[in-house]
């Protein structure tokens, strides 16, 4: 007999199952990270360097030259005025939309949970079911309805659109928050005699404040990587990042300049990626919210 | 023969302790129930015995047999669990063989385990149905029969009948007690529940901050509690103290303001010396009324200041030495608040404990 | 109802419906009235203008017939299938790795998860770079001394839509991985006990007791998964625009084509009626089980 077993298990400081485990875990990591990595080498370097044709090399002369490029000249199609055009169209378009599609969907999760009335729940059902049905279906008719309405191809457009379609998952989400919430504080706020408006300013609002921010975080995401809704209905002048850096890249004209494209590429990429960097809990937390359907 | 022995056991997640020092040793065929408020570590110790948790410190032996470092399945044990943990996608007979099959144990053999378990638990005519499609007491009975089918001779149960309504709860309590009757093996069960304690242990742990309070028969649990805790958790409602002095003297005598009680017939561990300050601990059901008080050892008058009628009996708050004191009369007396009432009882009844230390004296 | 109070009947809770009034526009006017719009223009013969000249089921003849919705049927499909089993079956291996007590467990979870962060165009043109033949792993790995290594999926017509298929994945395993891993950490964990003390071993109660048990998180994972890929567009565009040709169309660029670029209303309100399709083919048996149980009990 070596030794009496005696207190906790004898661990191998190296087994060979936790080995394999982070082994594998690393390999993910890595293949997950690869493309960012060849995104920001790639817009360091020279063009000259580019073409000796190692993507996964590190610059051997650092330039910032495609940065600045692709920020202030690079040319979609007629102009050349970089992505800073495109950059302040997307803030000018994901804000009021953000505001917009955040105000009326806290509205409707909180009538849905607290003023229910005949047939809600059935507008609720559509709106979820909707948020299924792919844009192509109702794109259309909603040229036709901008149209009507007079703000097809302005920025109202766009915003009238993001705030349709951040409806049904938004609506959810605010709904199953605001239900979990207990409903004996509004029940307290009726007796004390706060109307609708009443009590969702001064006793709902003050307690949410973690939904809102995941719902913030996941519109300014989602509505800055919008592509579609940008090219269709904001008109050319107003074209969101997006579509600027697609037409930046996938312009047929001339010598492709790969780190202009990069540079151009983490620009665009750079706003969702710091929220998300700098947000990763609420992030998550607003994908498992959006998950639990119903 | 000790069926189960634990040394010097410790348990640490980094800087918090959660067990410490504990000893434990458990006969063979014995009832053990570990009871205790929640977070006191009877289901972390139960664990550490299932081999669910990696121990920091100390030993465990089951049948003589060294088991620390053993995986669960080769401690010899069964073990039942408050949520069932049944397999959900499984059917009954699925969830008893699941273990057995991977085992490698023979078919006939699985087969002839699950009928005596099923037939000894009654659950043979949902065999074939899954979990949901169970009440939560035939869910229980399934669970304790996938302990049974291992045939082992240990079974931990991890507050198996907490989920349960409370009417199921008294069924499947005697139903467990006539099992072990039946089987003879050793059970360790862990519960929050006092009654369920009292009904089915041989003995009980009580534990409070990882550390063993008590351990006991329920008898002597119940009426030499060791300690303040141990006498104030047992009993429902639970015993009067009253804060005073015990002074030495044939017999000694427990004095506080004006009352003073003598303590005749009480067993000290040691004779108090000089004046010791106390903890007079009388337990409500002990206190006797009207032509019973007569005969006590002990009586005095006490003022009603508020009844509870419960049916059965009635509940009267009172107060001795300007201190709260709770007594039980025959529900069918008829009191009103500010009557005054003689009460009695026989100081043997008490208990007595150091006002620091709060041990038994 | 009140019956005999009708006026009362819509007055109760009247800030809550003029509240309401966008959620009910939405999903009457926005959901319901553009779909039927689109399904009922279907059957016309607009061409850049909306037309109420009913030619019954021509478009639809015309698109079926077309190689090039046919290819785009076929991508999809392939698309569809692969990101499915491989978003899912990495995403829950994923989730199990990071579920075993893992040291930077976040580092990890953080990693895996930006490519769901970014926008799809940015996916496409960061693939489309990686993937080229010319300068991207082909030309690389050619450097390494492997001189007639072959990896090039994207300037292929046979294979484009795997290259596609790499950068969807890439961008989608994440959002499936956080999924599982919430609901693998919803699984009792008392279970895992039991099935400790039983003796079974990890990895077989991951596939005979826990994944079975996570069906329902499976299912909701599969449908957004599913209802994504139906609306796979600017990753297309992004990253091969269609080509090489057509080769890499998808039905959600082929109606937007028709809509904006060929101005043919008809052919693309009929593509896209088969998108809705499709979708209702994914989600009202979804719909059915999710509310159908829930009303039952």
């Amino acid at each position: 007999m070596l030794k009496e077993p005696k207190g906790p298990r004898p661990r191998k400081v190296i087994a060979p199952g936790r080995i394999m485990l982070y082994t594998a875990l690393a390999f993910a990591a890595l293949y997950y990270a690869l493309p960012l990595y060849v995104m920001l080498v790639t817009s360091l370097k020279g063009m000259p360097e580019i073409r000796m044709g190692n993507i996964f090399a590190p610059p051997m002369e650092v330039t910032f030259a495609p940065w600045i490029k692709a920020w202030d000249s690079a040319c979609t199609g007629l102009y050349c005025e970089g992505l800073k055009v495109g950059f302040w169209n997307s803030v000018k378009i994901t804000v009021p939309s953000v505001i917009a599609s955040i105000a009326i969907a806290s509205i409707n999760g909180y009538a849905l949970v607290n003023w229910r009335f005949k047939g809600s729940e059935v507008f609720f059902g559509i709106l979820i079911f909707g948020s299924f049905i792919p844009y192509q279906v109702m794109l259309y008719p909603l040229v036709i309805i901008t149209r009507e309405m007079g703000i097809f191809g302005s920025l109202w457009a766009v915003i009238f659109i993001h705030t349709i379609f951040g409806m049904p998952l938004l609506t959810l989400i605010f709904r199953n928050y605001f239900a979990a919430l207990p409903q004996e504080l509004f029940k307290a706020a009726r007796v004390d005699g706060s109307g609708f408006w009443g009590i969702y300013w001064k006793v709902l609002l003050p307690m949410s404040t973690p939904i809102f921010v995941v719902a913030v975080i996941l519109q300014v995401t989602g509505i800055w990587n919008d592509f579609l809704f940008g090219i269709v209905f904001a008109g050319v002048k107003n074209f969101p990042m997006t579509v600027q850096l697609n037409n930046i890249v996938n312009t047929t004209m001339g010598v492709k300049e790969y780190n202009v494209n990069m540079a151009a590429t983490i620009l665009t990429a750079s706003v969702p990626l710091v929220i998300y960097f700098l947000s990763g809990r609420y992030f998550v937390r607003g994908i498992a919210a959006g998950a639990v359907k119903g | 023969m000790n069926s189960i022995e634990i040394r010097d056991l410790a348990l640490r997640f980094g800087q918090t302790t959660v067990l410490n020092n504990l000893d434990l040793d458990i006969g063979e065929g014995e009832f053990l129930v570990l009871l205790g408020s929640s977070g006191c570590g009877k289901s972390t110790l139960l664990n550490c015995i299932a081999g669910l948790l990696d121990i920091s410190e100390g030993q465990i032996f089951i049948n003589n047999k060294n088991v620390t470092w053993e995986e669960p399945k080769d401690r010899g044990i069964g073990m039942v669990f408050q949520s069932y943990a049944l397999y959900p996608q499984m059917t009954v007979y699925g969830n008893l063989a699941f273990g057995l099959k991977n085992a490698g144990i023979p078919k006939e053999e699985i087969e002839k385990r699950i009928a005596k378990a099923a037939d000894m638990l009654q659950i043979e005519p949902f065999l074939q149905r899954k979990p949901a499609a169970l009440s939560g007491g035939q869910r229980q009975r399934v669970a304790i029969g996938r302990a049974l089918v291992r045939d082992v001779d240990v079974f931990l149960f991890d507050e198996p009948l907490s989920n349960l309504d409370a009417k199921l709860r008294t069924e499947l309590r005697v139903e467990i007690k006539q099992l072990h009757q039946r089987l003879g093996n050793t059970m360790i069960y862990v519960t929050h529940d006092q009654i369920e304690a009292m009904t089915l242990a041989d003995r009980i742990a009580i534990m409070k901050g990882g550390k063993i309070q008590q351990l006991d028969t329920p008898a002597n649990i119940y009426n030499r509690p060791q300690n303040k805790y141990v006498a104030g958790f047992i009993g429902s409602p639970s015993m009067n103290f009253i804060k005073g002095t015990v002074s030495e003297g044939k017999p000694p005598v427990f004095r506080s303001g004006e009352v003073e009680i003598p303590l005749s017939g009480y067993e000290f561990a040691s004779q108090p010396i000089g004046e010791t300050p106390v903890w007079f601990g009388i337990r409500p059901e002990h206190v006797v009324h009207g032509d019973a008080a007569a005969d006590a050892p002990f009586k005095t008058t006490v003022k009603v200041d508020v009844f509870e009628p419960m049916g059965s009996d009635t509940q009267v708050w009172s107060k001795i030495a300007d201190q709260t004191f709770r007594f039980r009369i025959d529900g069918r007396v008829q009191i009103a608040n500010g009557d005054v009432i003689e009460v009695g009882f026989d100081p043997h009844c008490a208990s007595l404990f150091n006002l620091e230390s709060e041990l038994r004296l | 109802m009140s019956a005999g109070q009708p006026k009362v009947f819509w007055l109760r809770n009247f800030p809550a419906k003029i509240a309401a009034i966008p959620m009910i526009l939405t999903s009457l006017v926005v959901f319901i009235g553009c779909s039927i719009w689109t399904v009922v223009y279907s059957f016309t013969s607009s061409r850049s203008l909306p037309t109420t000249d009913f030619v019954g089921f021509q478009q639809y003849e015309r698109l079926f017939g077309s190689s090039r919705w046919n290819i785009a049927v076929e991508n999809i499909a392939i698309y569809g299938v692969f990101t499915i089993v491989f978003a899912l079956t990495i995403g829950f291996i994923l989730a199990a790795f990071l579920d075993q007590k893992i040291r930077f467990e976040s580092v990890f979870r953080t990693i895996y998860l930006y490519p769901y962060a970014m926008s799809f165009i940015v996916t496409g043109v960061v693939w489309q770079w990686v993937l080229n033949p010319t300068l991207g792993i082909q030309e690389t790995v050619r450097q390494l001394g492997f001189e007639n290594f072959e990896f090039d999926l994207i300037s292929n017509r046979d294979t484009v839509i795997y290259a596609i298929l790499i950068a969807g994945v890439w961008q989608i395993t994440g959002f499936a991985m956080v999924l599982l891993l919430a609901g693998l950490r919803a699984v009792d964990n008392q279970i895992w006990k039991a099935s400790r003390v039983d003796g079974i071993p990890a990895w077989k109660t991951y596939i005979q007791v826990v994944i079975p048990m996570m069906r329902g998180v499976f299912v909701t994972a599969l449908v957004i998964v599913a209802s994504g890929i139906v609306k796979l567009y600017d990753l297309v565009v992004a990253m091969t625009n269609g080509g090489p040709g057509n080769a890499s169309d998808v039905p959600a660029r082929y109606v937007y084509s028709w809509l904006f670029e060929r101005a043919n209303l008809g052919q693309a309100m009929a593509a896209s009626t088969m998108m809705l399709i499709t979708v209702l083919i994914i989600l009202i048996p979804w719909f059915y089980m999710e509310y159908g149980r829930k009303n039952k009990n």
